[in-house]
């Protein structure tokens, strides 16, 4: 069933990233923690993809995966393929993959503070960019990056290109790292980190327009990371969600609002100050339990021991994919019912 | 940035007065009179009372101290009892040789302890990181007289292959230009066609530099390690790989700029603590520098000179601090621009 699935992902048209079957491990002195398992995914051209789940579940492993910039040692890739227009990644010599990080693939990270070196301008790390990957010349590559801070609407954008990063504001920052992730010439795929976890609310809002502004203009996909569903519903148009390094829900996101069938997915969607049942509610609804520790982690459903739904099965084996319409897939033993469903 | 340079110089001022007051005290309530130790045992009272008043030293401490601080802010630090002549000269004459092993050592402490230090957090744990750490724990703990020692057994007495002391080969001679020997043998090379002056003067100069440096170098090696440790983990490093940037310019531009912040400090502090500390070193090389002149004037009780050596060491410890200073605001612009 998972080689028909892949097989349909890798041939459905306009596929940018294809991730097959990606497993990720760190080997700590505690263990081996296995922070992605058997992981499926793709993103088309011009998608912006969701990757949604709680702190820990294997979003960032994935991202940095892509990149290759997961810490090896004690990082492991224990099996699986990337695919990036057909190319794939993990078998591509460093060099090349080098040449792809920052022109075809750029990363924006959670924090805006430090995300940005201290004693370089804003403009020469931007600048840095093109001098890498198109050969500039300084001057000119300078005055590339002042033309981008100035699309990342930074006011007054060939003085702050000569600002270090300490006299911005948080949310200025944030503006230039995209600036920086979009210095070149054709950008194919933007991973942001959780852009705007570190931000405050008003300014969350100002990025998340300019991700979706820039995206539109440029022609990029995005892989959005982030754990907050608000953020989800307004810039995705697909949504994987994650928990403990196992993926349970893949659907496009208004299928994955209106009829969430993982009870995982339920119960995030349900944490919302907006959701239903916590209209006028005294206390808003959580899930039950934490997290459980990745190092102990056995062959069952790692959601098994939190769930309403669970079963015996459950904490037996892993469920194969279940779909609930063309895109929208899940695994559990025991779905919320779909609309109509006479299960 | 002028602006900052002032302020640094006015708070200069009371620094230095400190660094008066302590090195007068410290040598005014010393145990010993300084005119008996001038004029001998068989001194009588009248000629013991003569040398007082001539020295001041019949007036009341508070009196004294302020004379002092008078004559030391005209550049006066007084004679030498030894030698009679101005403590000045004696320093002047004396401040090249000192510098000129205390940069050797400096430059051969710091590049050596970077390579070191870069070398061994980029492969943490393995056996590069474990024995440049090993090498510099013995190289901290190790007395500079017993490392002195062992290297002219090995190299002067043993291989036969440096000198055992002294800054030039005695048969060379010639008439100091800059009084810094490398510089003089460079000039020479040019304007006579002969390398040997500059040979010897670098002969002469290895083992002091590798004895003094040592323990700099053990220090810098570490900070250098633990700093690049931390900068390596920092968010702007992963920032600078995602856009694809070299990793060799990942480190050695990127990190290594961030992680010498604190080396600078640590190599400013090492150079002043070497131009101050080079007593030993100079001691057993016979290096003719400020540190051995202080240590024969305590041997000869010469008062005036260890007061005035002690208090010219530690102005320039001082001013090589704010030099250090001004240089890491240079490099570091959080600081300048605040």
């Amino acid at each position: 069933m998972t080689d028909t699935a892949t097989a349909a992902a890798a041939t459905r048209t306009g596929e940018l990233l294809g991730i097959d079957n990606l497993s990720v491990s760190f080997h700590t002195r505690r263990g081996v923690v296995k922070a992605v398992r058997n992981l499926n995914l793709n993103i088309r051209e011009g998608e912006t993809l969701a990757l949604v789940g709680e702190s820990g579940c294997g979003k960032s492993v994935t991202a940095h995966a892509i990149t290759r910039l997961v810490p090896m040692p004690p990082g492991v890739i224990e099996s699986g393929i990337i695919r990036f227009r057909g190319t794939d990644l993990l078998s591509l010599p460093e060099k090349e993959m080098r040449a792809l990080r920052g022109s075809k693939i750029s990363m924006i990270f959670q924090e805006p503070m430090t995300s940005l070196n201290p004693v370089f301008t804003v403009g020469a790390q931007i600048a840095e960019v093109f001098i890498t990957h198109e050969k500039l010349g300084k001057k000119e590559a300078f005055a590339r990056a002042a033309e981008l801070l100035n699309l990342v609407k930074i006011p007054d954008p060939v003085k702050r290109a000569k600002s270090y990063p300490h006299q911005l504001s948080g949310g200025m920052r944030q503006r230039a790292m995209i600036a920086m992730a979009l210095a070149s010439p054709e950008p194919g795929l933007m991973i942001a980190d959780e852009p705007t976890t570190a931000l405050d609310v008003t300014i969350q809002a100002q990025i998340l327009q300019l991700l979706s502004e820039l995206k539109e203009r440029v022609g990029m996909a995005l892989l959005l990371i982030t754990h907050d569903m608000g953020v989800v519903a307004e810039t995705a148009d697909r949504v994987a969600v994650m928990y403990a390094g196992r993926k349970v829900e893949d659907a496009p996101v208004v299928d994955l609002f209106a009829n969430p069938r993982h009870p995982y997915t339920a119960g995030l969607l349900g944490c919302q100050c907006s959701a239903p049942s916590n209209r006028n509610a005294a206390r808003l609804t959580s899930i039950n339990g934490s997290v459980p520790d990745l190092l102990t982690l056995g062959e069952g459903c790692p959601f098994a021991n939190r769930c309403d739904n669970v079963k015996d099965e459950c904490m037996e084996s892993f469920p194969d994919i279940s779909k609930a319409g063309e895109e929208h897939e899940f695994r559990c033993h025991n779905p919320i019912p779909g609309p109509g469903a006479s299960i | 940035m002028l602006k900052f340079i002032l302020k640094r110089l006015v708070l200069l001022i009371p620094t230095l007065l400190g660094v008066i007051t302590l090195v007068f005290f410290m040598i005014a309530l010393a145990p010993g009179d300084p005119a008996r130790v001038m004029l001998g045992e068989r001194a009588n009272a009248e000629q013991l009372a003569q040398l007082r008043s001539e020295l001041g030293l019949d007036q009341p401490l508070s009196k004294q101290y302020l004379l002092y601080i008078g004559r030391v802010l005209r550049g006066d630090l007084g004679k030498s009892i030894v030698t009679q002549q101005k403590i000045t000269d004696e320093l002047s004459a004396r401040l090249p040789a000192t510098i000129e092993l205390a940069i050797t050592a400096t430059i051969f402490a710091s590049i050596l302890g970077i390579v070191l230090g870069v070398a061994a957090a980029r492969r943490r744990n393995s056996w590069v990181d474990y024995s440049t750490m090993t090498g510099s724990l013995v190289g901290v703990s190790m007395p500079v007289f017993w490392l002195a020692l062992v290297l002219i057994m090995i190299f002067s007495v043993g291989l036969d292959l440096l000198p055992t002391g002294g800054r030039m080969d005695v048969r060379l001679y010639f008439k100091p230009i800059t009084n810094y020997y490398l510089i003089d043998g460079i000039i020479m090379w040019f304007r006579e066609g002969n390398s040997d002056y500059f040979v010897s003067a670098l002969k002469h100069i290895i083992l002091p530099t590798v004895a003094l440096g040592t323990i700099p170098l053990a220090i810098i090696a570490r900070t250098t390690r633990s700093n690049m440790l931390d900068v390596l983990n920092q968010d702007y490093v992963k920032t600078a790989r995602a856009a694809g940037v070299p990793e060799g310019k990942v480190v050695f531009r990127y990190a290594l700029r961030n992680a010498l912040l604190p080396v600078i400090t640590v190599i400013g502090i090492q150079f002043g603590m070497l131009l101050s500390g080079a007593i030993l070193t100079e001691t057993i090389f016979a290096w003719p520098g400020i540190g051995k002149w202080i240590y024969h004037s305590i041997g000869a009780r010469d008062f005036p000179a260890v007061q005035g050596g002690i208090l010219f060491i530690s102005f320039f410890f001082v001013v090589i601090n704010l030099v250090v200073d001004l240089l890491y605001s240079v490099i570091n612009p959080r600081i300048r621009l605040k």
